[in-house]
């Protein structure tokens, strides 16, 4: 497993410094993390923390967004009206509910067609596994700023710590 | 009253280089018909998020006062921001919304505003300084009161309906963002 700040040491090593998003469970360990290193804005809505990762794009920052996949829908307009029209670029860390059906029912149409819709508004995505986790998040890096798109992290539950419950 | 084109024709004089966020629709084409300037921000979509975008610029440029430019079917659509602002409190925040009372770009069908008080809901959420104005003069005293004073600001304009004949922004997006980003550094 991939500690917390191990994975936040790593965002802000490749140039992520300014981060918001909405909480999950499975993102709980890297919220509290960038909490104690005060870089983290909590937002109330997912289309807000990418609008507002936007605006901190147009500031001089390199934005990353954390979130669950139900928060997504929340985020698609602005990520299609804004981000992918104005050319802005903004990792996506989501936490993937319902991999493999095995969640609770509200999660459950998200988790299976997640990938599909990222591929469909085309957001580069890439699913962050413990043997490779160095060549993702460099992919990651890359792809952000070399397209200047929004791209999408997606962390299964048990592959970065997190905290209680 | 006055019309939505000349509140901000009077607002975007008063400014010198402060970036300002415009929302997205008619408002959008008219401050780039009235006033272009390079500090600017366009949005063409994304109905909702003009002060969340606006927050983002304010948060990471605390130097600079930040002013969005808003509406109020925007303002209704993404009313948890109302919080954010007021929780988060950044001094160089001045939220002007202009309030018709209808969603004007799309043929003037009502909003809530005429019964919701955004102005109130500003103030309960935590902004410092609010105020509501009709007339020119109070619109230019307040707004220049707001450029000094540390925030976060909302300046409730309550506008009529007249739309000014304005076409669609010529710049494409990536172009916007570009300079508005460059104009910033």
């Amino acid at each position: 497993m991939i500690d917390s700040d191990d994975f936040v040491q790593a965002l802000q090593d490749i140039g992520f410094d300014f981060f918001t998003g909405v909480p999950d469970t499975i993102l709980g360990g890297i919220i509290a993390v960038l909490g104690e290193r005060n870089l983290y804005t909590p937002a109330v809505r997912e289309d807000e923390a990418v609008a507002m990762a936007a605006g901190a794009y147009l500031g001089g920052k390199i934005p990353a967004v954390l979130m669950q996949n139900s928060g997504l829908g929340n985020a698609m307009n602005v990520l299609m009206s804004l981000h992918l029209i104005y050319q802005i670029p903004c990792l996506l860390v989501i936490s993937w509910r319902g991999f493999e059906g095995k969640d609770a029912p509200e999660h459950l149409v998200m988790g299976q067609t997640m990938t599909q819709l990222l591929e469909t508004i085309q957001i580069p995505c890439r699913t962050l596994s413990t043997e490779s986790v160095v060549d993702d998040l460099k992919w990651t890096a890359q792809t952000v700023m070399s397209q200047r798109v929004p791209v999408a992290l997606l962390l299964k539950k048990g592959v970065v710590k997190t905290v209680q419950p | 009253m006055q019309s939505r084109a000349q509140a901000m024709g009077a607002l975007l004089e008063l400014l010198t280089d402060q970036p300002v966020i415009v929302c997205n629709g008619f408002p959008s084409r008219e401050a780039y018909k009235i006033h272009d300037r390079v500090t600017n921000f366009y949005m063409i979509g994304s109905m909702g998020v003009t002060a969340s975008i606006g927050l983002g610029v304010a948060l990471t440029k605390p130097d600079k006062k930040v002013v969005i430019f808003d509406g109020d079917g925007n303002v209704l659509m993404g009313m948890g921001t109302l919080a954010t602002v007021g929780a988060l409190k950044p001094k160089n925040f001045i939220h002007v919304v202009f309030d018709n009372e209808v969603y004007g770009s799309t043929g003037n069908q009502p909003t809530y505003s005429r019964w919701v008080r955004l102005d109130q809901v500003a103030k309960s959420s935590g902004y410092v300084n609010v105020e509501r104005v009709w007339e020119r003069e109070d619109i230019i005293y307040e707004f220049k009161d707001m450029l000094t004073k540390d925030g976060p600001s909302f300046l409730l304009i309550k506008i009529n309906e007249q739309i000014e004949d304005a076409d669609r922004i010529p710049l494409e997006p990536q172009e916007m963002t570009r300079r508005f980003k460059a104009a910033l550094e």
